[in-house]
């Protein structure tokens, strides 16, 4: 055998539209750690307990969540050793992939984190600050474990900015600028947050969501604004998302994942059941 | 007893805690005593293949892997090395497969998004590694690179093309994909494997 890319290129063409395989869309229940305690922050403000982390995690993919996202809000130095902890646990009794963020800034985190069980991380603010970090990060443990995650909010001018600081501190840099330059410097993932659906329960933001999802080379989570199972429809089909992640409306039952996904599959989306 | 290949690549720790679930003991180690009389010996990795490649041959890891004759099971990037040569960083591997490791094409009439990152499906099984399943079972795959389709595949993925999801030639078995991380699925792939006598 000997199949080089002229070989691949024939059997792309012979290939187009098997509409039976392929990747599928991803659900992914995120989980606001402080202390240890799973919260969700509805407009990243008042903060509500909604239970323990890795309860939760065995039952969400129990229910058919595909991965899961752990962001520690109060990540300090003081904490990291309990998120170490945490992530360990979390490792030992899930079977489906998780990422870890929050307060993420040096490649010895990341390292630590991976080395515990972690698949991928998510940096934010650090990232924002020393873009080189991605590129550290890339390079030391391959872009596959890199998501990029991006706070945005649409100004009146039209145009959506970048937010850092758990959404605190406004920037001049368009979103569409940083996560190119971020993708570039090898970032694997975005994960993008509209502050302006956040806690809206309003459906996602669809707008920026596909115009990143079709011009970057990699896939794109949607979070930010889930209020019901035709929003996750919405940002597959018209924000193109490769994901969407979603807090409160699984916290506290509102969609059950299991139900979600077979709605998604009767809609004629492709997921995994 | 398990033997999981310690070298410079990730999700070992990963592999290791699927195999404490479904209740099999392993050690991860390097030294080439442990492996060699190892029941089994699992050889995972995320990583970059001309990396790793050095990694093996400076500690001949590669000729040790090779000679092994108890069942091992290689998985993602452990899969790729065991192929004959690997896109990624022009690397020569460990020709255990015939098959070449190329990258997915970025261009075209159908953008890929590289990584390939998610759940896909395996299908035309041909393998007792697959004991057990039903025909389309989703599994977690995260890849930049693929196995072409050969002698030895013993499951085909699609994504737009389709690629050896898995692949298999004597004691040697190989897995794009991450069972440690493919839920219950991926737990009766590593039973099955447990299983070869």
């Amino acid at each position: 055998m000997n199949d080089g890319p002229a070989n691949t290129e024939t059997l792309l063409n012979t290939h187009l539209g098997a509409g039976v395989h392929g990747l599928t869309k991803r659900i992914i229940p995120c989980l606001d750690i402080k202390d240890g305690r799973t919260v969700k922050g509805i407009n990243f403000e008042d903060i509500r307990d909604a239970g323990d982390p890795v309860e939760l995690a065995i039952l969400y993919s129990g229910k058919g969540a595909d991965e899961l996202v752990f962001l520690d809000i109060t990540a300090t130095i003081e904490k990291r050793k309990t998120l170490v902890e945490l992530v360990k646990r979390i490792a030992a009794n899930i079977n489906i992939p998780f990422t870890v963020g929050g307060g993420i800034s040096t490649v010895e985190d990341v390292g630590v984190l991976l080395k515990n069980g972690a698949d991928k991380v998510s940096v934010n603010t650090a990232a924002f600050k020393h873009p080189a970090l991605i590129e550290q990060l890339s390079n030391e443990f391959g872009s596959q474990c890199v998501v990029l995650a991006i706070d945005t909010k649409k100004e009146q001018d039209g145009e959506w900015y970048v937010y850092l600081d758990g959404g605190r501190t406004k920037t001049e840099m368009k979103t569409t600028e940083w996560a190119g330059s971020a993708v570039a410097l090898g970032a694997g993932e975005i994960l993008l947050t509209s502050m302006n659906n956040d806690g809206t329960k309003n459906g996602f933001a669809l707008d920026i969501t596909a115009t990143l999802s079709n011009t970057l080379p990699v896939p794109v989570i949607a979070s930010g604004g889930a209020g019901s199972m035709a929003h996750f429809k919405e940002v597959f089909e018209s924000g193109n998302a490769d994901a969407a992640l979603a807090a409160s409306i699984f916290h506290y039952k509102e969609i059950e994942i299991t139900d979600l996904k077979n709605y998604l599959s009767e809609q004629g989306i492709r997921v995994r059941l | 007893m398990i033997a999981i290949i310690k070298y410079n690549a990730g999700n070992v720790q990963s592999v290791q805690y699927a195999l404490e679930r479904i209740g099999v003991a392993s050690v991860v180690t390097d030294d080439a005593m442990l492996i060699q009389r190892a029941d089994k010996v699992i050889f995972p990795g995320v990583g970059h293949a001309h990396a790793a490649m050095r990694y093996l041959r400076e500690r001949g890891l590669d000729k040790l892997i090779i000679s092994l004759q108890q069942p091992v099971l290689g998985i993602c990037l452990g899969l790729q090395l065991m192929c004959r040569h690997s896109e990624e960083g022009d690397t020569s591997c460990l020709g255990i497969f015939d098959e070449n490791v190329i990258l997915f094409p970025t261009s075209g009439k159908m953008k890929l998004k590289i990584p390939q990152i998610g759940w896909n499906n395996i299908y035309d099984y041909k393998s007792v590694l697959f004991n057990g399943l039903s025909e389309n079972a989703f599994v977690y795959t995260v890849h930049s690179y693929f196995a072409a389709e050969g002698k030895e595949t013993i499951a085909t993925t699609d994504y737009i093309l389709p690629y050896s999801a898995a692949l298999e030639k004597d004691n040697f078995y190989a897995v794009q994909f991450h069972p440690e991380k493919s839920g219950r699925v991926g737990e009766s792939i590593l039973k099955n494997f447990i299983n070869i006598p």
